[in-house]
């Protein structure tokens, strides 16, 4: 399918969701119809062009498929569905776009993150289930499941299909959002290696956030996770290496990173900060981009990290941020100020790899190769993914095997 | 979600009578209970992949040099119960709920309806990176490859 063509069937796919539900009221029929439409339209349009009124002939053909499907259940068929099948299939209806709706009604609370994320990638982001499947790494089978439920289960929360309301708006937005970051985060996590399927999913969750953006300009959270994505996606290109190996930041050739991406993402967190309270992803964003600005790794201006890591840890008080924290003291003050401040999480992390990691790395800074070793050995031994495994046995051989001994 | 493999092997739990001296209602329970485990795990989108191999008999074991024939060794072994006999994968939100999976397939009924609590192991797959963007940032910011990150850091 051409690009184009899948971009704009992308783009009117939760419009035309939010068309039906309005209309039928039934979610979890209509998004399967509008899927249904959307594939009719893989098919045809590339061979026939795209009709005049492209989001028109979605809505006509979804509704047909909507009205097969109940003509299909005929024996639960009631008389609001008979009424349905008397009236022709309406063309289209004058400009409302409710994709921030059927957005909100996907990242419900009542929905576990996964299956949140699932439903949206499919909902509003007009992905097929073999897709979404692909870029999960689960069979289709599991994933079908997985959307299903979720459907079924904002189906019996008798939620209405609107925007919350302004006393739900607050956290109702940071479900949004969190959800959005969590895809990027599949794809950002994993685009190591060859696997473009989940790489992919950072597009995805660029492009669902620049939407969002769009609806809420004058939000600086919105803006904050959008300018993060970016500044963190423009280090993509030096971020693996030939044989699909992780590059470690103070490594990167930074030439390779995506100036136009950093200076877009650096733009538009100026424009949010300021602009109202500062919050997780401004924060996050702004460290990036303090990284993203130094030209050399020796260059980064690590006061100004640790400032920002200090107002992040008191904000989130997550203890995977004070690690970071402890990191950035090491660079400014020295790695006792870091051990000194891994103190603090040690009982919140314990048994986590990346605590004996960064006392592994803090402790090597202070000139003790024996202990930083045997660390290092922890932390491998309780490593989850491939990549830090590979890399924490790396450190092991090197401080005990020197080269030229 | 987190990926677990849940390993059972051939260690019989609490009872010692093969499955050939089972009464036929007693095979069916033992049976239609993993089926509706299995269907549950289907249902509640967890379930990524369940396997049941052939027996030790069965089983070789290879090894090689990379240069000269492989030594090849046939079964059936005498030390079989440590062998895995099947397994599950499960992609779940928590290492709780795969303990309770685990749980579930140890409580499969044997002979006179009594749980065999048989060992499950549960594994946890290794992931192909940080879990997410936070931490992945963390370990490439912190991480160092074949250079030492010692010296004035200043």
């Amino acid at each position: 399918m051409p690009t184009d063509v899948e971009d704009l069937l992308r783009e009117l796919a939760p419009q035309v969701l939010g068309v039906l539900t309005r209309r039928y009221g039934d979610f979890d029929a209509a998004e399967d119809a509008v899927q249904e439409a959307l594939l009719a339209a893989a098919v045809h349009w590339p061979a026939e062009g795209v009709p005049d009124r492209p989001r028109g002939w979605l809505i006509q053909t979804a509704t047909r498929r909507l009205i097969d499907q109940r003509r299909s259940e005929r024996s639960r068929m009631a008389r609001e569905d008979r009424a349905l099948l008397t009236q022709p299939p309406p063309a289209d209806v004058p400009d409302r776009d409710d994709t921030l709706v059927v957005l909100f009604l996907c990242c419900h609370p009542a929905l576990t993150p996964a299956s949140a994320i699932a439903l949206t990638l499919r909902a509003v982001g007009g992905l097929s289930t073999p897709e979404i499947a692909r870029a999960f790494l689960v069979p289709e089978p599991t994933m079908a499941q997985r959307i299903s439920r979720a459907k079924q289960r904002i189906k019996s929360s008798g939620v209405p299909f609107r925007l919350p309301t302004a006393d739900e708006w607050t956290d109702r937005l940071r479900t949004v959002l969190h959800v959005l970051y969590l895809v990027f985060n599949e794809g950002y996590a994993t685009t190591a290696g060859r696997d473009v399927h989940r790489a992919d999913l950072c597009d995805e969750a660029v492009r669902l956030t620049r939407m969002v953006h769009r609806m809420l300009p004058d939000d600086p959270e919105v803006a904050g996770l959008l300018a993060l994505m970016l500044l963190l996606d423009a280090r993509r290109p030096a971020r693996t290496g030939p044989s699909g190996e992780l590059v470690p930041l103070p490594e990167q050739d930074r030439t390779r990173w995506d100036r136009a991406l950093v200076a877009e993402g650096a733009a538009m967190l100026a424009a949010a900060i300021g602009r109202g309270a500062v919050g997780e992803y401004q924060l996050q964003a702004s460290i990036a981009a303090v990284h993203d600005r130094a030209a050399r790794a020796e260059d980064t201006d690590w006061p100004q990290i640790l400032a920002l890591y200090e107002l992040l840890d008191r904000m989130t008080g997550n203890p995977v941020v004070t690690l970071n924290r402890a990191v950035a003291a090491a660079m400014v003050h020295g790695p006792e100020a870091g051990l000194t401040l891994l103190a603090h999480v040690e009982e919140r992390l314990s048994g986590q790899h990346r605590l004996d990691a960064v006392r592994a790395h803090l402790l090597e800074m202070a000139g003790d190769t024996t202990a930083a070793a045997e660390h290092y050995a922890a932390a491998a031994a309780l490593a989850t993914n491939l990549p830090e495994r590979h890399h924490l046995s790396r450190q092991v051989a090197r401080l005990r095997n020197p080269p030229g001994e | 979600m987190t990926r677990y493999l849940l390993a059972v092997d051939f260690q019989p739990g609490v009872v010692d009578t093969p499955m050939s001296e089972w009464k036929r209602e007693e095979i069916t329970a033992h049976l239609d209970y993993y089926e509706t485990l299995h269907d549950e795990l289907v249902a509640s989108g967890e379930l990524v992949d369940s396997t049941v191999l052939t027996g030790p008999d069965l089983a070789k074991i290879v090894s090689s040099d990379g240069r000269t024939a492989p030594v090849v060794t046939d079964g059936p072994f005498q030390e079989f119960k440590e062998w895995i006999a099947g397994f599950q994968i499960v992609d779940v939100e928590s290492e709780e709920r795969a303990i309770e999976i685990a749980a579930r397939v140890s409580a499969v009924p044997g002979p006179g309806g009594v749980p065999l609590q048989q060992p499950i192991q549960v594994r946890q797959v290794m992931e192909q990176a940080p879990s997410d963007a936070e931490e992945m940032d963390g370990f490439l910011a912190q991480a160092t490859g074949a250079r030492s990150s010692g010296g004035d850091p200043r």
